[in-house]
């Protein structure tokens, strides 16, 4: 059947809006009366919240609302439920939010932040995942400081055997990688704009990559349903306007046009502070994210610590491969646990390796929660998996594109999670990249394809 | 002095959320008059689901692109996505449309079917017509036939489209899954400049080959390549978070400290598309999203060592790392 | 408070600021003009771009008063209904903008260019926007949109 839209270079839907100015971001929506609002965050890394009074700034002339954990019904978020909204005595990283005020404009509500009366004991913090990992570290979360896939601290991938595949192996070649933490830096800050009715509907304008993933926290978060999130507060003990069994239809989420995400628009940042204040204050409430802020508190690409040893042959093949990598998970879970799995999900990269091993570790420390972004984890195995390819044709003394011709999955080839592969097309994709570079390959790499493995 | 080197890379891309179990609807309106309303619930976040999902509704009911609008914009009335991420949207959301536009096809081909006193089964939606398939004389308008669907037989041309993965869950000792709706494959090559003296890494050049499956618009598919190898090049020489990791001191607080690449730090970027259909994705496509950021750092890294002989296995490839590098090793 | 006059698309406007007012927050917030955008409001983005007399300037980072009696031009002020300006076409036409955030700031900075250099070269057009950050689009495709720009203008004249 020929195609006659699909395939087509056609114009971007949205372009001409685009270039005439007329798309319209969250930030660029105007509700007159709108508040600005501001967040007091930690100063430390790790503490304890001593005092928190808020009562001056609150009497504070042009303070509409100031929140605290008190104020958050549902004070615990995410996929792993384990943020809280607003800091409620424990602090697990430095610039964390322990409070917020709107105000009518940007100078009153930064002033109301002083007036917060804030004491924080602070506490030993650990910054390093591998000192994180050692029994005695200080203690990032309650559970312990590594995550636990099921029973194990480690998510594990097995296929083969490990110790027959390094003993028919010719060579071992064993290597670190470091991938440091990566900040999306896309151009469009956290934004959020939460307006209030009177019905008691709140419809809130948001960044989100995600609406209705988002959506379902935000009710999580709003309250509901008490018997089925697991909730330490309820009610507000201020006086609000909280209606309970909210569902999703008591919330229009307003989105679906992003400046840019690229994974850090996966994790509510603003919108769920802006739908507290909006239902305190019965006002509509804008917070938008300063750069640092951004740049320094917004979810970011954590780092990575991996160790891959391969068992090889003279021939070329890998015949085993055991890695190790280390997440950097910050104070929370966000998308950490998955960014983990996805990693070693595809650990050996576009190969087939009979035999492997992988334990992926995802790691707290005192730093903001890293999640996703573009790529997830399998960036830094990317990144590992490509330097030790060419390490390995170095120490074989052999062509790194043949290494990779060797090596390249096939028709039917199983990967580490045990799928057998179909649509396989790499070799194919690299004899192109050749010719587009110039590059001639020999005859024995440009014969090769992906239905078949073309060497025994 | 000034070496040159060059490098690859290579890589595959799930698509889809690993493990499944997230799922995507849509629904594709034909209006009297045979224009068509897309309402999905997918975010565009700059990658252009908003036109690929347009054209893959316009395919199906065979008309023009320009005659689909999409709307995308709140939970109020859109269905539910999953969300833009995963590299996801164009696969996930992608065949939730295409049922949902086949679902509405099937409404026209019914009614045009009594109309044209032929049977549903054997009529088409090509050129903005529903004919009999063959007989190109027995064919009406889309918009005559969706038309006499609202005003004679008082249907509504609406057709609603799902798609979700089975979720499942690795097993706790072997990991074992099925983590992903099917796979991409790419190959990269980076040339590079490493001036000895002062560890600067010049990009000359980086030519990107990826398998995509049907490229849906190979015109977005050049902007995903040449948008995620613009980032993987600052993850390659400039981007890094904590400086003195893992302290936090001299984060950066703006973007002049947090250097993402400018206009000089990229070259034109080359792109090849292959097209390796995926078995079971709408006109058989495949993810491409995130996958773009991830191979051009490594053949960067692997064409410095190339060029100097050193191996920076720490990122990013910053001047004082090159340098440092070298002078462990001796000199280039 | 300050009384502030100047021109932005064409249109006069009055209003009133403070000593530390900037031409972004006049724009979006008091004139409701919208496709300067705020990314960094710091001067390292170039999100917030506008042309005073002609010349490119990074809004978030200029006083208000000194734009007294100023003429500004924003992109909404280069197209008119049914119109597009070259290098709005040539940025639709040829994918110069995937989300649209850097794009107003982008084609502003753009336009700056050819109306001093009508006939840029693509390191010319890279010179010209390398204070103008774009996180999407890996510039190649903003490149060739100046430059398509650039050739359609070039044949209009002649
Ligand atoms: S907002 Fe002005 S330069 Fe970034
Ligand atoms: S198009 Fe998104 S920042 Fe340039």
């Amino acid at each position: 059947m020929t195609m006659k839209v699909v395939g087509q270079r056609v114009k971007r839907y949205d372009g001409m809006a685009h270039v005439t100015g007329e798309t319209r971001f969250v930030d660029d929506v105007i509700v007159p009366g709108t508040l600005t609002v501001k967040a007091l965050r930690s100063p430390v890394s790790k503490g304890t919240i001593k005092t928190m009074d808020t009562s001056s700034a609150e009497a504070m002339p042009g303070v509409a609302g100031v929140i605290t954990a008190e104020d958050v019904p549902c004070n615990a978020y995410g996929l792993v439920p384990d943020q809280p909204v607003i800091a409620d005595e424990t602090v697990r990283f430095k610039g964390e939010v322990v409070a917020a005020v709107a105000a009518v404009d940007e100078d009153t509500a930064l002033e109301a932040l002083e007036k917060i009366n804030l004491e924080i004991e602070e506490e030993e913090c650990v910054l390093d995942p591998l000192e994180a990992m050692k029994p005695d570290a200080p203690k990032v979360r309650p559970e312990g400081n590594v995550f636990m896939y099921d029973e194990r601290p480690f998510r594990q991938i097995i296929l083969g055997d490990i110790e027959a595949g390094f003993k028919d192996a010719d060579v071992v070649v064993e290597n670190e990688y470091v991938h440091p933490s990566l900040e999306h830096a896309q151009l469009e800050l956290q934004t959020s704009l939460a307006v209030p009715a009177a019905s008691g509907k709140l419809t809130i304008y948001t960044v989100s990559q995600a609406l209705y993933f988002h959506l379902g926290q935000l009710c999580g978060i709003l309250q509901m349903e008490p018997d089925q999130i697991q909730c330490k507060s309820w009610a507000p003990k201020t006086g609000s306007s909280w209606r309970h069994n909210a569902g999703f239809s008591d919330v229009n989420y307003i989105g679906g046009t992003v400046g840019g995400g690229f994974g850090s628009k996966n994790d509510i940042h603003a919108d769920h502070v802006t739908a507290l204040l909006a239902l305190k204050t019965g006002q509509p409430c804008k917070w938008r994210w300063t750069r640092e802020e951004d740049l320094l508190y917004s979810t970011f690409r954590g780092a990575w610590f991996i160790t891959i040893k391969d068992g090889v042959k003279k021939d070329g093949r890998i015949v085993a491969r055991q890695m190790k990598s280390i997440r950097d998970a910050g104070g929370y879970s966000s998308l950490n646990p998955y960014v983990v799995d996805k990693h070693s999900f595809v650990a050996t990269g576009p190969y087939f390796v009979p035999n492997v091993q992988i334990h992926g570790y995802c790691v707290y420390t005192n730093k903001p929660p890293a999640s996703s972004m573009r790529g997830f984890g399998v960036t830094p195995s990317v990144f590992a998996t490509e330097l030790q390819m060419d390490k390995i044709a170095q120490e074989l003394g052999m062509d790194p594109w043949e290494v990779r011709f060797i090596n390249a999955y096939r028709t039917g080839d199983q990967t580490p999670t045990r799928r057998v592969l179909n649509s396989v097309a790499l070799v194919e994709v690299m004899q192109k990249l050749a010719e587009k570079a110039g590059v001639d390959l020999p005859d024995k790499l440009k014969n090769m394809n992906s239905k078949e493995r073309g060497w025994t | 002095m000034k070496k040159r080197g060059i490098g690859i890379g290579a890589s595959l891309y799930p698509t889809g959320m690993s493990g499944g179990g997230d799922s995507s609807q849509a629904q594709v309106k034909v209006q009297p008059d045979g224009t068509v309303v897309l309402t999905t619930g997918a975010c565009d976040i700059g990658e252009g689901c908003k036109t690929v999902l347009a054209q893959m509704a316009a395919e199906v009911l065979g008309i023009n692109y320009e005659q689909v609008k999409v709307i995308n914009d709140n939970t109020d009335n859109c269905p539910l996505s999953f969300g833009t991420f995963a590299s996801r949207v164009t696969y996930v959301d992608g065949k939730a449309t295409v049922d949902a536009a086949e679902k509405a096809r099937d409404i026209l081909f019914e009614v045009a079917g009594q109309m044209l006193e032929a049977n549903p089964g054997d009529m088409e939606a090509v050129d903005g017509k529903i004919s009999v398939k063959g007989s190109p004389d027995r064919s009406l308008p889309i918009g005559e036939v969706a038309g006499a669907a609202t005003f004679g037989m008082r249907k509504l041309v609406v057709g609603l489209g799902h798609y979700m993965r089975e979720p499942s869950a690795p097993d706790p000792e072997t990991g074992e899954i099925d983590p992903f709706c099917t796979l991409a494959w790419a190959a990269v090559l980076a040339e590079v400049e490493v001036d000895t003296e002062t560890g600067e890494v010049d990009l000359l050049r980086l030519v990107c080959s990826y398998d995509v499956g049907t490229a849906i618009n190979p015109l977005l598919t050049e902007g995903q390549i040449e948008g995620g190898g613009a980032m993987s090049i600052g993850a390659a020489l400039s981007e890094e978070l904590y400086p003195n990791y893992p302290s936090l001191e001299q984060a950066p607080t703006n973007l002049g400290d947090y250097a993402i690449p400018t206009t000089m730090d990229i070259p034109d970027i080359e792109a090849v598309i292959h097209e390796c259909p995926s078995t079971n994705g709408p006109f058989g496509a495949k993810g491409i999203g995130e996958m773009t950021a991830n191979t051009p750092a490594p053949a960067i890294i692997n064409a410095i060592h190339d060029a100097v002989g050193v191996w920076i296995m720490t990122l990013p490839a910053t001047p004082e790392r090159v340098l440092r590098a070298l002078d462990e090793k001796g000199g280039a | 408070m300050h009384s502030l006059e100047l021109t932005v698309n064409g249109r006069s406007y009055q209003t009133t600021v403070t000593l530390k007012t900037t031409l972004l927050e006049v724009l979006r917030d008091k004139l409701f003009i919208t496709s300067p955008k705020v990314g960094c409001n710091s001067g390292d983005c170039g999100t917030c771009s506008v042309l005073i007399d002609d010349k490119l300037v990074r809004s978030c980072i200029t006083n208000a008063l000194s734009t007294q009696g100023k003429e500004i031009t924003t992109v909404e002020g280069l197209s008119k209904p049914g119109h597009l300006h070259p290098l709005q076409e040539a940025f639709h036409e040829k994918y110069g903008a995937q989300c649209g955030f850097c794009t107003p700031g982008m084609i502003l900075a753009a336009k700056a260019l050819l109306d001093e250099n009508p006939k840029p070269s693509r390191k010319d057009v890279r010179e010209a926007l390398s204070g103008n950050l774009c996180r999407c689009a890996g510039y190649g495709k903003i490149v060739d949109s100046v430059m398509a720009a650039a050739e359609q203008m070039g044949q209009a004249k002649n």
